[in-house]
């Protein structure tokens, strides 16, 4: 296949290698070595996408990430969206297609692999640029750990575009191989730049089996940075600038010194600058006539060369509609002339990236002599900035603002640098560029300042005009810079026409603020192997098996996988749970609480501490006794419940919720290490080293006294809320005489790789009475129906012991304890809190929880809402519990509950649905 | 950041637990305090631009609790 503005020879690319790839649904064929973009304009494809909101046909821009224009949807290997085509490598087999500004998600996930990598260095440089490269050379001459980072398939940066001192390139590429504590990255950009020198960068790997990862996130940490990062050119405003075949001046000789591509055969040349000569001898060189360079500094540039220059002149019109074909001058005085051109090279000036330096906490400042923002001073962070990101554009400064950043930063490991050839240009002097933002006479609606997001100088007037008075607003009012590219070719050139529509200097008005990520980075990237099952740690108990093998469903609590109930042949959850509930009422039930948080707390002032810690009393527990307790935040505001059991004078082992476990161990060391230091305590998590299976039901004690023949299970023998060391079905176990539904119940404790043994026996010896497994589900249930709360479900940190009704277990005999003060203050006392109630449906509706809970219907200020809603077997009926405002004044009331499609009424009752007199706790 | 912990050294961030202002001592006797000093204790915390006493928990680290003082517009820690 021909590629019909592919030169004969030179570039960068693989001429043995074509792959073949399929664009908006034509095939072509390309070289190794190419992007996408310059593999369209070898095959003189320059229309690749449309105006986000004109639809207007818009070509590639530029030859890098700052390409505006030139986003694809790649459909093939995989779908990925909005890419730009500057920065895709080709490869055989792609397919894409260009974007009118949105992209398509895959629908499928994604099978690649992703990865992370922490690296530490003394110097880390970003860039690999002539400054870039000179700065690694010097300093892994040192020896020090440098890690250089570069965007590209291949080191060189703006040297590759002017095909310029390669041969120096490939030498400082082979001394940093040879260097053991030098690492190159392509194919690398840093994107984020965070305190302490911590860059983040990501790295594609195509063409790596499917095994392996196909990008890699680098987190550096580094103790020195150099910021090489360069400059991208920008545009100028003026009518048509954004039909195909406009296109930045340097990204054009790139096309044809790096990837041996014509972007045009005749060239019209707009410039600020000098830089644009350096173009227009290159493409001139290849092939492409140059008719003429419109250069805007009245005295013109450095030199004719042979060009017809033009001083003065600007562009009026572009015709053309798929691309350029004649480009009208007008000069100073208004004679006009129409040139014949499929190409438009518009050099509107460099800026420096600053990108990274911005977000490093450094300041850009308008420098009216290079008329762009430069890097204005230092900043906190241990960093450097050499090249043209400095605003320096001579070669030769770049590479000794480099070799002496290298030089630096190897002193500053503590290490001394070698001598390093650098490339030594002739550069004669030149004239210094103007800054020109606008051109006169142009339709404002028709002069384009972000290209992506659609934005002309007629939008920017409007924002002005609505009395926008910074860079920021407008940025936002107008989208410009909001788009893929966040302004890299557009940001100054918004700012400089936004300066000139208020009248006030560019450098007045500033810039708008840079933020990671630098280039767009996939969220898979980001997520690297935390995904699916690596995402969070599973915690599963000692009997996760059984409870697998015997049909559970799971409920996630915390990280913990806990059986919710064990639905049999042909039952529905809600017919489970009344079935396992009525087994725990009428028979004996059995689940596995061992996710329950177990603390261990030790020694002398353990007593003293957990009085502190807890409303209640815990120093006056007798040893093989156990307190239900109550803790609070110092507002007062209930944190966690759970018991505690006194094992000894010194000793004591507490429980909390399953999911609070972590918090409750970190709470109690706040307070020790924070607020009291001197207390003699050691607080340690054994929540994995008990297995505590409950066993409740009328019919438990006799299931245990089956298993347990040595321990006394009589009613007076063994009192609630006491324990017992004993041995259970030949294990030695803690029993504890503790109930969390209402009923006769122990929870028995043995080591984790006991849990089966006694699991299984417990299941053999119940087998008479009917013993049935139960879960988190009809657990629920079983304490709702006695009105039992659960923190975090009944209450959401806005609510006191005394709201919950747990007034009984707020001491009023200890001196002080955390939370205690805050019971007093007026906003906790006032009776009109809301209060934990039952309600019962009028009409048997299961309340969806968090259902308001209105006094009237039409009123619209909620009393309360629903907390927890259940049907219960023992009630035969509905029930639910709510936090109310004045709730336990209400009792009998009715109120209505909100639901998807009207209201429904509830009577209001007492939180205690079930045996309020507690007659069945002790069988 | 990195963040010195006086027991494993300097740590990136992402190891620790914020524990906000330093020096918020629980009051020595808090039934002496009127509604609103208490409540001074409990809701109100200096909201600095510039250096601020904060506290820290190493809690992927070591987790102990400590002090230092960072400048809140920087990140950069004091000495």
């Amino acid at each position: 296949m021909s590629q019909p503005f592919r030169l004969d020879r030179g570039g960068l690319v693989d001429r043995d290698s074509s792959p073949a790839f399929l664009f908006d649904g034509r095939e072509y064929e390309g070289h190794r070595g190419d992007t996408l973009a310059s593999a369209l304009l070898a095959n003189g494809v320059h229309r690749v996408s449309s105006g986000i909101r004109t639809g207007r046909p818009r070509g590639i821009f530029a030859a890098g990430a700052e390409e505006p224009n030139a986003i694809v949807q790649i459909d093939e290997p995989f779908p990925e969206p909005m890419l730009t085509a500057t920065t895709v490598e080709l490869y055989d087999g792609l397919v894409a297609h260009g974007l009118r500004g949105r992209g398509r998600l895959a629908g499928d996930p994604d099978p690649g692999r992703y990865d992370a990598v922490h690296a530490h260095c003394d110097v880390l440089v970003v860039g690999a640029g002539p400054a870039g490269l000179a700065a690694a050379a010097v300093a892994a001459s040192s020896g020090a750990r440098v890690v250089v980072v570069d965007d590209q398939i291949r080191a060189g940066g703006g040297l590759l575009g002017s095909g310029e001192h390669l041969d120096w390139v490939d030498a400082v590429v082979a001394d940093l191989a040879a260097a053991p504590e030098a690492r190159l990255l392509t194919r690398t950009t840093a994107f984020g730049y965070y305190d302490d020198n911590y860059v983040v960068a990501v790295q594609r790997r195509p063409g790596l089996p499917a095994h392996r990862a196909r990008e890699r996130i680098w987190r550096i940490r580094a103790r020195r940075v150099v910021l090489a990062t360069g400059a991208y050119e920008r545009s100028l405003a003026f009518a048509d600038n954004d039909r195909p075949g406009v296109m930045l001046a340097g990204a054009a000789r790139t096309y044809v010194n790096r990837y041996a591509v014509l972007p045009g055969r005749r060239a019209v040349v707009l410039t600020t600058n000098d830089s644009a000569y350096a173009v227009a001898r290159d493409l001139r060189a290849a092939g492409v006539e140059i008719a003429a360079i419109a250069d805007l500094r009245p005295g013109g540039g450095p030199g004719a060369d042979g060009f017809e220059v033009l001083p003065g002149w600007v562009v009026g019109t572009v015709a053309g509609r798929d691309r350029v074909e004649a480009v009208t001058l007008r000069s100073p005085g208004g004679t006009e002339r129409r040139l014949e051109a499929d190409l438009l090279l518009v050099s509107g000036g460099w800026n420096p990236v600053g990108a990274l330096f911005s977000q490093a906490g450094g300041r850009l400042a308008y420098d009216p002599g290079l008329a762009a923002f430069r890097p204005d001073g230092g900043c906190r962070q241990a960093l450097e900035v050499a090249g043209a990101a400095s605003g320096a554009y001579p070669l030769r400064d770049c590479l000794e603002q480099g070799a002496a950043a290298g030089r630096r930063a190897a002193e500053a490991a503590g290490l001394v640098a070698g001598e390093v050839v650098l490339p030594e240009p002739a550069e004669p002097a030149g004239t210094p560029p103007i800054a020109v933002w606008t051109l006169p006479g142009g339709d404002p609606a028709a002069q384009w300042v972000d290209l992506q997001r659609d934005v002309t100088v007629a939008d920017l007037a409007r924002a002005t005009g609505t009395g926008m008075r910074s860079a920021e607003h407008v940025k936002r009012y107008t989208t410009a810079g909001t788009a893929h590219d966040q302004g890299k070719t557009s940001g100054t050139l918004t700012s400089g026409v936004t300066a000139e529509l208020l009248g006030v200097e560019v450098g007045a008005l500033g810039g708008t603020t840079f933020r990671p990520p630098f280039v767009p980075v996939t969220f898979a990237a980001l997520a690297g192997r935390d995904r699916g099952m690596l995402f969070d740690p599973v915690r599963v108990t000692a009997l996760h098996a059984w409870h697998e093998a015997n049909g559970a469903l799971f409920e996630n609590v915390g990280q913990w996988k806990r059986p919710w109930y064990y639905p049999r042949a042909g039952e529905d959850m809600v017919t489970a749970v009344l079935r396992e509930c009525r087994a725990a009422r009428e028979g004996v039930a059995m689940m596995d609480a061992s996710t329950l948080g177990k603390i261990d707390v030790r020694g002398p002032d353990a007593a003293l501490f957990l009085d502190r810690l807890y409303t209640n009393m815990i120093s006056t527990l007798a040893p093989g006794a156990i307190r239900y307790g109550v803790m609070c935040r110092p507002d007062g505001m209930v944190f966690d419940d759970g018991t505690v059991i006194r094992l000894a004078g010194e000793h004591f082992l507490v429980t909390t919720t399953t999911g609070n476990a972590a918090a409750v161990l970190d709470w109690m060391e706040e307070w020790l290490q924070t607020e009291w230091p001197h207390l003699r305590v050691h607080c340690t998590s054994v929540t994995e080293q008990w297995a505590t299976v409950a066993l409740a039901g009328p019919r438990s004690r006799e299931v245990l006294g089956a298993l347990a023949p040595d321990l006394d299970v009589s009613r007076d023998g063994f009192g609630f809320m006491t324990w017992r060391d004993a041995t259970v079905a030949g294990l030695s176990a803690r029993v504890c005489r503790i109930s969390f539904s209402g009923e006769l119940a122990y929870e028995i404790n043995v080591s984790w790789w006991d849990a089966v043994t006694l699991w299984e026996a417990l299941l053999a010896a119940g087998a008479p009475f009917g013993i049935t497994p139960y879960g988190t589900e009809a657990m629920h249930v079983l304490r709702a129906e006695k009105g039992y709360p659960i923190i975090g479900q009944d209450t959401d940190g806005t609510v006191t012991p005394h709201d919950l009704g747990l007034g009984w277990a707020v001491s009023r005999k200890k001196a002080d304890f955390t939370g205690r003060r805050s019971f007093s203050r007026t906003d906790t006392a006032r009776p009109d809190r809301k209060q934990l109630v039952g309600l019962l449906p009028d009409d048997g509706t299961l309340l969806p929880e968090g259902s308001h809970l209105l006094a009237a219907p039409g009123e619209t200020s909620a009393l309360g809402h629903v907390t927890s809603s259940y049907h219960s077997a023992a009630l035969g009926r509905t029930f639910a519990l709510a936090l109310v405002r004045g709730g336990r004044g209400l009792l009998g009331r009715t109120l209505w509950a909100t639901l998807d499609d009207g209201l429904t009424p509830v009577t209001v009752t007492g939180s205690v649905l079930y045996d309020p007199e507690g007659a069945r706790r002790d069988g | 950041m990195l963040l010195p912990c006086p027991w494993c050294g300097p740590r990136d961030e992402s190891e620790f637990h914020y524990g906000g202002q330093a020096g918020v001592a629980y009051p020595a006797d808090p039934d002496a305090l009127s509604d609103e000093q208490w409540a001074r204790y409990l809701f109100f915390r200096d909201n600095p631009r510039g250096p601020f006493r904060e506290r820290w928990c190493h809690s992927a680290g070591c987790r102990r609790w400590f002090t230092l003082v960072r400048d809140t517009v920087t990140n950069e820690v004091l000495p």
